[in-house]
């Protein structure tokens, strides 16, 4: 089978690439255009660390193939960052130590992004049920709720 | 078929065309809409090469329409969406949470209702939840459309009254009337991302008095396929769904199960957990309805 050519956006940027099939939006995104941001942690939809946004909603890349990206725009953790330097919440997570190795952190950048965009002033629930889809097996979650809850705090001022 | 294709149809007779030349050619043929279960499957259980048909580029399986009689929910809507929609989860709250409950806020931007149900798990949350609402399942084929009612579209495990040249449009519900409302409850070990030990949906009509005049009550997750459970319904019909009418209509629940023991919990603990499950919806069913 030929591979299938792919048309779509990824960080504002108009974005094409061949792909077979069956390959996930991960993979393309990580082997074909070379943005190795978004993380895989188990391929299975469990770990939230593929975690990207399509035409604005969050998803898991790794469940998502790449030629269902045709005519979509994508956002991964590069376009997260603002021209002049880190998003909000990028520098939060730094702020409050939310990360240690840091396979996590991209796919909790980008979710809490999504959350952010849609709840201006969630609660400490609400952000945790957002983020249930994100796994860390090393912070113990409680400095990633804070960085999102200083984060939230500092958009709305 | 030596290697995977795909195909993105854009409306329901190309869909069903492609569906039936690649079923007629004995190729493997498989529809997509979120692709939540379907490339999980992929990754793990089952590599075979096969043509995946995109059903998410129809209007049809897009659509939500709520007209005065009936409501339409497209196949291949994410459950955000439909968590989205104020007017629906007013009119049916618990079909609703049923779609809430799937997954992380990650899967939900692409699991559909129609991938629920069509993925056929005797544990798909959404199923007892439709059964209860008395959803009619609208079937596409190459014969046109044609609908069953979804506790008869699941035909076991993992399998349902689909032939390989049809696929699922979208869901018929009838539109609550004035005192009628669902709810669905499951247990799982944790409070977000595990499958179902037991699940209850129960919709109910309730007359001026508080008196339910119409019930139904599906369970999931204890038999091969969600059930329907009349004798659960009946238990309810001419009472005031008080606590006597909740745990008639629990135990009902309780002896139509036949579950099976793994992991997650035995038959003893399920049976129980269901009809706690019956109960327990049956008594916020009644509450909206009432409200
Ligand atoms: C991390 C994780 C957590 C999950 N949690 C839950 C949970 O709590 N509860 C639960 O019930 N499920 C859960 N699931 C399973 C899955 O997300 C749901 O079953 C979901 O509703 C499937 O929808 P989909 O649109 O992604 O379906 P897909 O994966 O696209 O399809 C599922 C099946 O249905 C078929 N299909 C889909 N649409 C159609 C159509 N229109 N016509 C014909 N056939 C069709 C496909 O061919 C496939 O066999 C979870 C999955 C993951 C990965
Ligand atoms: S890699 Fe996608 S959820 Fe884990
Ligand atoms: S920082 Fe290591 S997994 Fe989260």
């Amino acid at each position: 089978m030929a591979k299938v050519h792919v048309t779509t956006s990824v960080n504002n940027q108009p974005q094409e690439f061949l792909c077979e099939p069956q390959e996930s939006l991960l993979n393309c995104l990580r082997d074909e255009i070379n943005l190795t941001g978004t993380k895989e942690g188990c391929a299975t939809g469990d770990c939230g660390a593929c975690s990207v946004l399509v035409d604005g909603r969050l998803v898991c890349s790794c469940l998502m193939l790449g030629v269902e990206a045709e005519g979509k725009e994508v956002t991964t953790i590069e376009g997260i960052a603002e021209p002049d330097g880190l998003h909000v919440i990028q520098q939060k997570f730094l702020e409050h130590a939310a990360l240690q190795c840091g396979i996590c952190t991209p796919g909790f950048i980008v979710a809490a992004k999504a959350l952010l965009d849609k709840h201006k002033d969630p609660d400490e629930e609400t952000i945790r049920y957002w983020l249930a889809g994100n796994l860390c097996r090393c912070t113990g979650y409680d400095k990633i709720i804070r960085a999102v809850q200083d984060a939230a705090k500092e958009l709305a001022a | 078929m030596s290697s995977y294709s795909y195909a993105a149809p854009t409306s329901v007779d190309e869909a069903v065309e492609v569906l039936a030349t690649n079923a007629a050619s004995g190729q493997r043929t498989q529809c997509l809409a979120g692709g939540t279960d379907v490339l999980v499957q992929m990754s793990s259980v089952d590599r075979e090469p096969r043509l995946l048909v995109d059903v998410k580029h129809i209007e049809e399986t897009n659509a939500i329409d709520i007209g005065n009689n009936e409501i339409y929910i497209g196949a291949a809507i994410p459950s955000a969406i439909l968590n989205e929609n104020e007017e629906l989860k007013a009119l049916l709250p618990g079909l609703i949470e049923s779609a809430d409950l799937i997954g992380s806020t990650q899967i939900q931007g692409r699991a559909s209702i129609g991938g629920n149900l069509c993925n056929s798990s005797p544990a798909g949350d959404t199923i007892p939840a439709l059964i209860a609402v008395g959803a009619q399942c609208v079937i596409a084929g190459p014969d046109g459309t044609r609908e069953v009612a979804t506790e008869d579209f699941i035909t076991g495990v993992g399998t349902n009254c689909m032939s390989d040249s049809e696929f699922l449009l979208g869901l018929k519900i009838p539109r609550p009337g004035a005192r009628t409302s669902d709810a669905y409850l499951r247990f799982i070990p944790r409070t977000e991302m595990d499958i179902a030990v037991a699940g209850a949906g129960v919709a109910l009509t309730l007359d001026e008095n508080g008196v339910c005049t119409a019930a139904r009550v599906s369970i999931g997750a204890v038999a091969p396929t969600a059930l329907l459970v009349q004798e659960a319904a009946d238990a309810l019909i001419g009472t005031n769904v008080d606590d006597v009418a909740l745990q008639a209509a629990a135990d009902a629940c309780s002896a139509a199960a036949s579950p099976i023991s793994d992991k997650r919990g035995t038959v003893v603990y399920r049976r129980k957990v269901v009809g706690v499950l019956c109960k327990r919806a049956g008594a916020i069913a009644r509450d909206r309805a009432s409200a």
